[in-house]
């Protein structure tokens, strides 16, 4: 009897400590980082351009790294969404009714979430060598709408299947067409649409090893699509390579800065999703 | 009135098309990959590709085997870390924790997925290898550098953490209370219940879950690649360094076109990831839906 109670009290200290460690662990990554970029970090780092060559230079910051991101990743997440909702509304409204087919191409989507981007990145290679251009801005939004595609698709799924049922079936017994309704749902699940593009956004700007082929790297900001383009992952990887110490310092301030973008974006989607999720009930 | 209905035909088919091709992406992908691995293929064969720990590009021998082991050696340690220390925390919070609890322990666990692969690396780096190389490693080996397959699953366990939690924890809630409160009422206490009600009938669900983690860490890149060491060789302890499939892929692109089927060989390499993790992610993603489903019937 006594046993049955100690076993029990011992698998309930386990579990607090499990949870302590794995919540625990997001805070030693951003402590860490936090602890390490501080010191480098300047005004400079988000001003200015690296003077001397990112991987030798000592000189200026990484500007033209967080501006190949926002536009790699603002690219892929615009031309996902073009693709994606039209996806998401086909799999819920049009073919509502055949259950095996929409749930077939939920599991598809599940799987292409799956695929590594490193997967992704070299059939973006692929396609570059195929059609005969270079590493470039380009070929880095292509390769990253591509691992965006099924995270869009599958969050305004969920979206798009909180809506009320009756809502659309009101919109279509009085004779509208399913475009229509479409556009009835749409409507409803604007903050949804808004969450799916953070998480797209957030997911696109800390990915590297779709856009190390893609997209090049270059000390300028890029001023046509032809261009290859600095990102932030990226450069945080060379710099941390470089044998120089103040390089990798300045490494370390730009994976501060990485953090610190990203965190905000999930914060902003934990909090849109939450006001979602209260609407619904 | 007509000009309405032919609207929708229009973007109907249109929705059809773009469906299509997004899903019809998961086959051009491996036929892309196939076609332009197929000069190696065609020159040796899948079978000494896989097996033949020869790697010399320059003399054309590109055997996978050291890399297919790196990545073994690595996913194996992370499901090891992870997979207890997940299970426990899903149970403590679908369980255990109260409301106020929950809604602090599961934000975390949120942020925690978004943190970028690349910020793994780096605090692998800072943080991980030190650890390893002058208090873990001592204990157990003459010297090491820290960066060892140790080093690449252990970061590897910390990335695929919010996975398993989230799943596992999506399964522990589709088990009906009553299941629970007949085995309570039965006088088990909570403990026993969830050793031999909510696991056992969890199991499912949990096998999907680290199926679903064991790809998502095969195809982990950079930050593997930032503490693994990347040395050709089989590791033997963890301790030794090791070089995964998809940090072979990305740190020799830059190579790849210079020496004659190199490029040919890294396409391979993907082709291996994307065949192991499209299989992995079919089994694990069937066995969820099917999950799903029982639970709406």
């Amino acid at each position: 009897m006594k046993l049955r109670k100690t076993e029990e009290v011992f698998f309930k200290i386990l579990m607090i400590l499990a949870a302590v460690i794995v919540c625990g662990s997001f805070f030693l990554i951003v402590g860490t980082i936090f602890a390490k970029g501080i010191p480098y970090m300047s005004l400079d780092m988000l001003t200015k351009t690296p003077g001397g060559g990112f991987y030798i230079g000592k000189e200026g910051g990484i500007l033209n790294a967080i501006i190949g991101s926002l536009y790699v990743a603002g690219g892929a997440t615009i031309l996902g969404l073009f693709i994606s909702v039209p996806v998401a509304i086909f799999i819920n409204i049009y073919i509502n009714g055949k259950k095996f087919l929409s749930d077939s191409l939920r599991v598809a989507f599940d799987v292409l979430f799956g695929i590594p981007s490193i997967v992704y990145g070299a059939f973006g290679f692929l396609i570059m060598v195929y059609f005969g251009f270079r590493a470039s801005l380009l070929g880095g939004i292509i390769a990253v709408t591509l691992l965006v595609i099924p995270i869009l698709v599958r969050t305004l799924d969920e979206v798009i299947r909180t809506v009320p049922r009756e809502l659309g079936d009101a919109a279509l017994s009085l004779g509208a067409t399913r475009w229509e309704m479409a556009k009835v749902v749409l409507r409803q699940i604007k903050p949804g649409i808004f969450t799916a593009i953070l998480l797209s956004f957030g997911r696109a700007i800390g990915d590297v090893a779709s856009v190390l082929f893609t997209a090049g790297f270059s000390d300028n900001i890029p001023t046509s699509l032809h261009e290859p383009a600095a990102t932030l992952p990226l450069a945080i990887f060379f710099q941390l390579s470089s044998p120089v110490e103040e390089v990798q310092g300045r490494g370390y301030a730009s994976a501060l800065i990485l953090t610190i973008i990203v965190l905000i974006i999930t914060v902003l989607s934990e909090i849109l999703i939450k006001k979602f999720s209260k609407h619904k009930s | 009135m007509q000009l309405r209905i032919l609207k929708d035909k229009i973007l109907s088919k249109l929705m059809l098309v773009l469906t299509l091709a997004s899903v019809s992406l998961l086959l051009i992908i491996g036929i892309g990959l196939y076609l332009h691995s197929a000069p190696i293929i065609e020159k040796s064969s899948w079978g000494t590709l896989v097996t033949s720990s020869v790697w010399k590009p320059l003399r054309g021998l590109f055997g996978f085997f050291p890399f297919i082991m790196g990545t073994l050696w690595v996913t194996g340690i992370a499901i090891i870390i992870a997979l207890p220390l997940c299970l426990l925390t899903a149970l403590f919070i679908t369980e255990y924790a109260q409301g106020g609890l929950k809604r602090i322990l599961v934000p975390f666990v949120n942020l925690l997925s978004g943190i970028p692969p690349v910020i793994f690396g780096v605090w692998g780096v800072l943080f991980i290898i030190p650890l390893i190389q002058n208090h873990i490693a001592p204990h157990f080996v003459e010297f090491s550098t820290g960066y060892s397959v140790l080093a690449g699953g252990i970061v590897l366990a910390v990335m695929i953490f919010p996975l398993i939690v989230s799943i596992v924890s999506e399964v522990l809630n589709t088990i009906p209370q009553e299941l629970k409160d007949a085995s309570l009422s039965l006088g088990a206490n909570k403990w026993e219940t969830i050793k031999k009600v909510i696991l056992r009938k969890a199991l499912p669900g949990i096998i999907a879950a680290v199926v679903l983690a064991v790809s998502r860490a095969f195809g982990e890149t950079i930050a593997v690649l930032m503490v693994c060491g990347n040395n050709a060789v089989v590791p033997h302890s963890v301790f030794d360094a090791g070089y995964p499939l998809p940090a072979l892929i990305a740190n020799n692109y830059g190579e790849m076109l210079s020496i004659p089927l190199y490029d040919s060989a890294l396409m391979f390499a993907a082709l291996l990831l994307f065949i192991i993790i499209l299989l992995f992610n079919i089994i694990s993603r069937v066995i969820l839906s099917r999950l799903e489903r029982k639970l709406a019937s």
